[in-house]
């Protein structure tokens, strides 16, 4: 099956997902996104002119403040013209079509989109609908994936540990749920960890999760004995009425990253969590401002992360 | 009109015939095989060198969408479909709009497609009222009206003690119930099957306890109200071993699978291609394995085409909201052929379970050449190679799973009651 990503010259002409990513692409990505940081801490002015004249335009099916905002910060970095739209709100509540919205944003002659949708497999919709020229990101579809939060991710874990083929990581939480866990299980075992683990309740863990290459642990201390990375996931509310859940308390107990989980780790494991965080449902306060957290450098190198694939985008031949 | 057809291969397999064999076609009647009968002239002479004669096909779902998803296709464009795939009889489910839950819907669906002059039409009406699984149909009338069995669709009946009643009513007078097997809590949602491709789709799914759990129901209930029982498009392993269990204990239910069924896992989903949206979700290529041994074995009785035209916009959306169905009427033929070239299967084995058996689940004297048998034959190609065009089909539904597939076997001419009613 072809590959949708990938140009006929095999370079990324969209960003869909981290699954079947070739590894080169993905250091590529990684190494861009370090010299973008060095600009942004190292200079007066912050802005490059690689999509100088471009419009990039956030389209976000599904409401998000922090993501849309470190996009957007990321495109004006790169000297692009930037449109933010909030559809969960206007056209489709019209009764318009996904593709219909796009059509009449393509007609505005967009360059570049970044979509987020409630459904899995949006983005690879829009991708496959589009003219040849456009470039789509995608910024999380449903359960499916969110490959700029795990290429971020992946990111803060070279900058903390530099090398990957000597890592334990876990991921603890809704992975039946997270299309961030999913993209995130792609990027490493891509990137060439040994071990990924996954920590969840049998309720939150989709079926044979194994065959993406995790091992599965229902333990929290068990699983995260001798890490070096702890991939925290959101927990939904709504999981609780799915009775997925009995209670948030349970969870917490059960699954809630606090400092005494933490120490079966290894001493200088980091902590991450893709934000927004529930603090006393899948975190511990404690854990989440404490000296093994990262999770507000994670932040900073989203924005150098999404600068690094839309220049990427934007280089790549048609 | 009397109708010499020469130089075929006739193949019947209700009556174990594979043979280069003349027949005759007079008036709506299959007059005679091999010689022709004394003083038979004939006013039309087919040459089928090369080609294979063949009862015509008898397809156990076809939805028409009439009355009501008119936008999706009508009688008219579905009755062509069917001819020019080789089917001469179909059973449409009553999940129309509104449901076939009283005499009046399914004498006007009879009528309407009896002025069409092209393929037999054989409702299968409502089991409950409406389909909303709380009161039952008026049988009698309904059957008087001309359906031949009654059926939830995919409309889901929870309530087991209405089913319990429904089965015991139809046992009292000898009518068939058709169901589908699915839970549906635990398919609430769901979209695919639960299994590695949902999981790396991150689509919502639906297991396979799903299929066995409302398939253990309804054969216990089968069993207690010895109910003829149909179990509709079995999709897993576990449900084939359990027909087979139930079979072997002497329950009255036969059994069909779809024909996308056979050939395709949730493998072929990919990168979210809605032409595999289907209902029931395809499963994994050890249930696809499984389904095909059910096949050859006879637990499963008939290939069915599922045929459900939708539009082409509500297939244009992200796969969990892209509406459920595949056009399958002109597919029917060449992927019966297709599995039976895969598993080494004569091709008269392999039309049994489009003619013969759907008859015999029917209750239809039909699907055989016999003489004095009702002429309803196909008359087809198997060595025509051709490529799935959606352009080219005759459906209004043009999403299939199978575009850009080559397949073999091409209709050449189909009749019904005597008359050609389709020429390739």
């Amino acid at each position: 099956m072809k590959n949708p990503q990938l140009n006929k010259h095999g370079e990324l002409h969209h960003l869909l997902t981290t699954e079947g990513l070739p590894v080169r692409i993905m250091r590529d990505i990684l190494d861009r996104a370090a010299s973008f940081l060095d600009v942004a801490e190292g200079r007066e002015i912050k802005k490059v002119p690689l999509l100088h004249g471009k419009s990039v335009f956030n389209v976000f099916f599904e409401n998000s403040t922090r993501t849309r905002t470190t996009f957007e910060i990321a495109a004006k970095r790169l000297s692009a013209d930037v449109v933010n739209l909030n559809i969960g709100s206007s056209s489709t509540s019209k009764g318009e079509t996904l593709l219909d919205t796009i059509d009449n944003l393509c007609a505005m002659h967009a360059d570049m989109f970044v979509v987020r949708h409630s459904q899995s497999g949006a983005a690879h919709l829009i991708a496959r609908h589009v003219a040849p020229e456009i470039h789509v990101i995608n910024a999380g579809d449903g359960r499916h994936a969110h490959p700029t939060q795990a290429l971020l991710d992946m990111f803060t874990i070279r900058h903390y540990k530099q090398e990957f083929h000597n890592l334990r990581v876990a991921i603890v939480g809704d992975v039946l749920h997270s299309r961030v866990a999913r993209s995130q299980i792609h990027a490493l075992t891509t990137l060439g960890v040994p071990e990924v683990r996954v920590i969840a309740p049998k309720t939150l863990l989709p079926t044979q999760v194994e065959n993406l290459g995790v091992r599965v642990y229902h333990d929290m201390v068990e699983g995260l004995r001798d890490v070096d990375v702890v991939l925290m996931l959101r927990l939904q509310n709504e999981r609780m009425q799915g009775a997925a859940l009995p209670s948030g308390q349970e969870y917490f107990k059960n699954y809630g990253l606090t400092e005494e989980k933490l120490a079966y780790a290894r001493p200088d494991a980091i902590v991450m969590h893709p934000g927004p965080m529930n603090r006393g449902i899948e975190i511990d306060s404690r854990v989440a401002d404490g000296a093994q957290s990262v999770i507000l450098s994670q932040v900073t190198f989203g924005i150098a992360v999404r600068m690094a694939v839309m220049s990427t985008l934007a280089g790549s031949k048609q | 009109m009397n109708i010499h057809i020469k130089n075929g291969r006739l193949i019947d397999p209700r009556n174990q015939i594979d043979a280069r064999c003349d027949i005759y076609i007079a008036g709506n009647l299959i007059a005679a095989t091999g010689d022709a009968p004394a003083g038979f002239i004939a006013q039309e002479v087919i040459d089928a060198a090369g080609l294979i004669v063949s009862p015509g096909l008898i397809d156990l779902a076809a939805r028409l969408r009439e009355p009501g998803y008119e936008y999706m296709a009508t009688l008219e464009s579905e009755m062509q479909a069917a001819v020019a795939g080789g089917i001469t009889s179909l059973a449409c489910p009553p999940d129309t709009d509104p449901p076939l839950d009283e005499p009046g819907l399914v004498e006007m669906l009879k009528h309407r497609a009896k002025n069409l002059h092209q393929a037999r039409l054989y409702p299968v009406a409502a089991l409950t009222t409406s389909l909303k699984g709380l009161e039952l149909t008026e049988m009698a009338e309904l059957v008087d009206a001309g359906c031949v069995a009654f059926s939830q669709a995919d409309a889901p009946l929870t309530d087991t003690r209405v089913l319990y009643r429904a089965m015991q009513y139809a046992a009292t007078f000898g009518y068939s119930v058709w169901l589908r097997p699915q839970d549906s809590f635990l398919a609430r949602d769901g979209v695919a099957h639960d299994g590695e491709v949902a999981t790396r789709c991150g689509l919502p799914a639906i297991p396979v306890c799903a299929e066995t759990i409302a398939l253990s129901t309804m054969l216990t209930l089968a069993r207690e109200t010895g109910v003829k029982l149909h179990v509709c498009r079995l999709s897993s392993a576990a449900g084939v071993e359990m027909v087979r269990e139930a079979k072997q204990q002497g329950v009255a239910v036969s059994c069909d699978v779809s024909m996308n069924h056979v050939h395709l896992s949730d493998r072929d989903i990919g990168f979210f291609d809605p032409n595999c949206r289907l209902t029931p979700p395809l499963r994994s290529l050890r249930d696809r394995a499984a389904l095909r041994a059910g096949l050859l074995d006879g637990t499963i009785d008939a290939i069915c085409s599922n045929h459900a035209p939708v539009d082409e916009d509500a297939k244009q959306l992200p796969f969990a909201q892209a509406e459920s169905g595949a056009t399958g009427l002109e597919l029917l033929l060449p992927l019966l052929l297709k599995w039976a070239q895969q598993d080494n299967l004569s091709v008269s084995d392999a039309l049994s379970r489009a003619t013969v058996r759907p008859a015999q689940i029917l209750g239809l004297d039909a699907g055989h050449l016999s003489v004095g048998a009702v002429a309803d034959l196909c008359i087809f190609d198997p060595d025509e190679y051709w490529t799935v065009e959606p352009a080219a089909l005759k459906s209004q539904g043009k999403n299939t799973p199978f575009t850009g597939m080559e397949v073999q076997g091409r209709v050449r001419f189909t009749l019904v009651d005597g008359k050609i009613v389709y020429r390739g």
